[in-house]
């Protein structure tokens, strides 16, 4: 049986990819490693009761014409709210903000009126960015150095957008490219928490600390999301993340896209400079007219191809290509509700984020570690609560807690992440206990997910969630290589579609859908 | 100035927005907390409990308490057995809709309506003549909507022993919480699977205590009606007072709406005795009908292009829109619409309207106006079909 294409990976861009090849009418077939489908995106009961959304843990970014083209909400997605953050501080003072605009300038003014005021011009602000920004989410990557009238067509579209957006747009776009997302906080606000909590978007996935220029960018790149036309909503999916890979599955198996688990891909098979199938790990071949891969640039090049098929200078580019892990997760079930001592009891704010990011200076000793190859002493965390979003995640009166903690290196100067796992699931439990009292003795189960755990379990390499950083050197049309952008590679019929290749990494499906409607130019 | 539900000291110590509205001359919470949103999702992904009590409550009882109901509505009221419910509107002589609501058959010989206006003097003069009387128990019953795929899990930690599971769609138990006689049925406004709990007044509060106790480890919230009104629209349900007037309360002409016009035609059995309306209901059901209700899909893409014009994102209240706006085929106005919401759990901008009979098939391409930036726009929808969100668990069996 001869399919039209075959993809490498059954995470989320591989099945949006592959769901908008058979809605165009191919025959495709998605071959997944492991026994479930989702990649980073996946639900997993590793504790009886206890649903654990492993990797990722929020969505926003999910692009809203890709829920509206593949029906994903007739087939599972629903996205509940997550409608605020609670930053606790070292002195049992906080800094709660939710969806009460005047409840949240008010205990900003707490700290600082100046900031509370500030905080609304902030917002408004980042509409105009994420208006910018949501642009390019839709456009292939086009390349400056190009002479194609295509290219230059699209450069001149981009160019008229740009300048479209106004001088005073255009210039904090420009910086927001290019600073640190401290210091590009530092010029709205001084309360120190504050801009700690909100820099925190400009390194989560990222291996810099809120004071490395470029972290603006990432920071920009978390506030691109919308959920049903608002800018920088987050949201929970109904079952962990894992429900938004069952959704993107579900549809794409209603279209009929053939998904085979346990499936794991050893090579993928070239003729004559040509792609023309895959072998499985099982000695098993299976031919296509046109092979994806949805996982990263370092294994789309270096592992599924034998490098010498490929131009000196892309092997070049992707073995310099950075895809440093820097993210580790820590899910806990839980007996009973967690109490946080600076807001102690029941309330919304259990089901919002905790943010363990208390000052700028935190977050930097935390990068520190990490640059000289330790995992951090005092982690920076963004928590939720799952099951108080989502009550089926745990039995009645029972909890899942997912912490995604940095930074934890991919590359410890000292020993093992198989050595260190369990040491480092000790110092974040330590140190949230230090805002949740009772936290260590309600825990029944924990499970400690290294980057190095990311890499074995999900392949994405050095367990980067990104699949590659998010820095201006690695993006657009230099993600993941320059004259590589545009899904296509060397390889006749060889295409790729992961968060590698533009608009980045996220739930957000844009590569996997842009990636196709390339293919289907060709294909 | 409205007064308080028996409720009214719990659900006023929750209402953190402190927004209220007036219902049927009661205070009802809009909102909970500073939004509705956690309420809304509470009610389709868990549980929601919504003080109910402002619907108008009657007992009708009485060895004739059968024929005067069955006078009344026309639905057939003899098919109703004891622990059944019904959803009937009732109309007058010309076949013009009073009011909607639920019928429940208490015993052989007593009956409880639900409407949404006082109808003490209609319910009075149909039983004129008849060995039955009618009482109003609006404010001696307290009424709570517990509505939500967990509803279920939470009524049987209550009740035990009432087989609560086997209770079906549309029916009707007596049992006790904690030794308070309450009446559950499975009734609801919201489309979800759901049941309203029925109590004396005195107990109130106690019940409310109860379930809430009960709902806390099921992610139960209180819910306003904010959250409730997008429910309603998903599930396709009517509002007296916004989709369709009370021949009551209507002065001209076309204020008036048949059962047929609010598509309640399937709850009307010209088959069955007599009843208010029946030969007017009868002619129009052979002459047709000149307006139909319908449900109406907006073309989310088409709706970004005429935001796009104004360089802004499709704006749109969070909250369901009760207020009225045209709707045209061809240029030309055929009808509008009543209600609309987007829905968070389909995605979708949908609509209610009142539209020219010819124009209520299914999949029929028209336009609704819509206000972009002070300017009025037209923006494509398609006539779709209703309930919106039906979930199986609604009329599941357990």
């Amino acid at each position: 049986m001869k399919y039209d294409a075959i993809i490498i990976g059954a995470g989320h861009n591989g099945l949006v990819n592959a769901a908008y090849l058979a809605k165009a009418g191919k025959k495709v077939l998605v071959l997944e490693q492991r026994h479930l489908v989702g990649g980073a995106t996946v639900t997993e009961e590793l504790y009886p009761g206890f649903k654990y959304t492993v990797f990722s843990y929020v969505v926003s970014l999910l692009r809203p014409e890709i829920i509206r083209e593949l029906r994903l909400t007739e087939h599972g997605l629903a996205i509940l709210p997550l409608e605020s953050t609670l930053t606790p501080l070292p002195n049992g003072d906080y800094i709660y903000r939710d969806a009460d605009k005047f409840r949240t300038m008010r205990d900003i003014a707490r700290h600082s009126p100046r900031d509370a005021d500030a905080y609304l011009d902030y917002g408004r602000s980042m509409y105009f960015m994420a208006k910018a920004v949501k642009y390019m989410l839709g456009i292939i990557p086009h390349d400056p150095t190009s002479l194609n009238p295509k290219d230059l067509l699209g450069l001149a579209g981009l160019g008229k957008h740009l300048l479209g957006l106004g001088e005073e747009h255009f210039y904090m776009l420009a910086k927001l490219m290019t600073m640190s997302s401290a210091d590009f906080l530092e010029e709205w606000f001084e309360t120190d928490p504050l801009i700690a909590t909100l820099s925190a978007s400009g390194i989560i996935g990222t291996f810099l600390g809120p004071r490395s220029p470029g972290t603006a960018y990432v920071l920009l790149h978390h506030y691109m999301g919308e959920i049903d036309g608002a800018y920088r909503a987050w949201g929970f999916q109904k079952g962990g993340t894992g429900g938004v890979a069952n959704a993107l599955a579900s549809a794409a198996t209603a279209l009929g896209v053939e998904i085979r688990t346990e499936a794991a891909v050893d090579k993928v098979i070239v003729k004559n400079g040509q792609a023309v199938g895959v072998a499985l790990k099982n000695g098993d071949e299976v031919h296509g007219k046109a092979i994806v891969s949805s996982a990263d640039p370092k294994r789309t090049f270096l592992q599924f191809v034998e490098p010498k098929e490929l131009p000196d200078e892309l092997v070049d580019a992707i073995q310099k290509f950075n895809i440093r892990g820097s993210s580790a997760k820590v899910n806990l079930a839980l007996d009973a509700a967690p109490n946080i001592a600076c807001m102690p009891g029941h309330g919304p704010h259990l089901a919002g984020a905790l943010s363990i990011s208390p000052s700028v200076e935190y977050l930097e000793r935390a990068y520190d570690d990490a640059k000289y190859g330790r995992f951090s002493r005092k982690p920076y965390m963004d928590v939720i609560i799952p099951s108080m979003i989502d009550p089926d995640m745990a039995p009645p009166g029972k909890h899942v807690m997912s912490c995604f903690v940095q930074y934890a290196p991919y590359d410890l100067r000292e020993g093992t992440w198989e050595q260190q796992r369990e040491a480092f699931g000790d110092t974040v439990i330590d140190t949230l206990s230090e805002y949740i009292p009772n936290l260590k003795e309600i825990i029944l189960h924990r499970q400690v997910v290294t980057p190095w755990d990311i890499e074995q379990t999900t392949g994405l390499s050095q367990g980067n969630i990104f699949q590659g950083e998010l820095s201006l050197s690695q993006l657009f049309f230099l993600r993941p290589a320059a004259g590589y952008a545009k899904y296509r590679t060397p390889i006749k019929n060889y295409y790729q579609c992961g968060s590698g290749t533009h608009p980045g990494g996220g739930i957000l499906g844009a590569p996997g859908k842009l990636a196709a409607m390339e293919m289907l130019k060709e294909i | 100035m409205p007064i308080p539900t028996p409720f009214h000291s719990r659900t006023a110590a929750l209402c953190k927005s402190h927004e209220w509205r007036d219902w049927a001359g009661y205070l009802a919470a809009v909102t909970y907390e500073p939004t509705h949103e956690r309420e809304y999702w509470a009610i389709r992904n868990s549980a929601g409990l919504i003080d109910v009590t402002p619907l108008f409550k009657y007992e009708i009882s009485g060895p004739e308490a059968l024929a005067v109901v069955d006078r009344i509505i026309t639905r057939d009221a003899s098919k109703c057995a004891i622990g059944q419910v019904l959803y009937t509107p009732w109309c007058n002589e010309a076949g013009k809709i009073v009011d909607d609501g639920t019928l429940t058959r208490l015993a052989e010989d007593r009956f409880r309506v639900t409407a949404a206006d006082p109808n003490l003097q209609w319910f009075e003069d149909c039983a004129f003549g008849f060995d039955a009387s009618v009482r109003d128990i609006t404010a001696e019953l307290g009424a709570l909507a517990l509505q939500g795929p967990l509803s279920l899990e939470i009524l049987r930690k209550l009740a035990p022993h009432a087989e609560i599971e086997k209770l079906k769609f549309f029916r009707q138990l007596e049992t006790k919480m904690a030794g308070i006689p309450v009446e559950i049925t499975r009734t609801g406004y919201t489309g979800d699977l759901g049941y309203e709990v029925w109590c004396a007044s005195t107990h109130a509060e106690k019940v409310w205590d109860l379930l809430m106790d009960a709902g806390h480890n099921y992610g139960m919230l209180p819910a306003g009606l904010a959250a409730l009104d997008i429910s309603r629209v998903e599930a396709g349900f009517l509002l007296a007072d916004v989709d369709y007037f009370s021949c009551r309360k209507a002065v001209i002409a076309p204020q008036f709406s048949s059962a047929y016009e609010v598509g309640l035609g399937w709850a009307v059995k010209l088959d069955k005795s007599d009843f208010v309306g029946k030969k007017a209901l009868q002619q129009e059901e052979q002459r047709g009908s000149q307006w139909a209700f319908a449900g109406l899909e907006i073309d989310w893409p088409e709706l970004e292009k005429l935001f796009a014009e104004f360089d802004l994102p499709p704006q749109i209240t969070g909250r369901a829109s009760r207020e009225g706006v045209p709707i045209y085929k061809n240029g030309k106005q055929i009808g509008k619409v009543t209600s609309s919401t987007f829905s968070p759990i389909l995605k979708k901008y949908l609509a209610l309207c009142t539209i020219e009979a010819q124009h209520a098939k299914i999949g029929t391409e028209i336009e609704m106006e819509v206000t972009v930036e002070y300017h009025r726009k037209k923006a494509p929808a398609r006539v779709a079909n209703t309930p919106f969100y039906d979930p199986p668990r609604k009329r599941a069996t357990f």
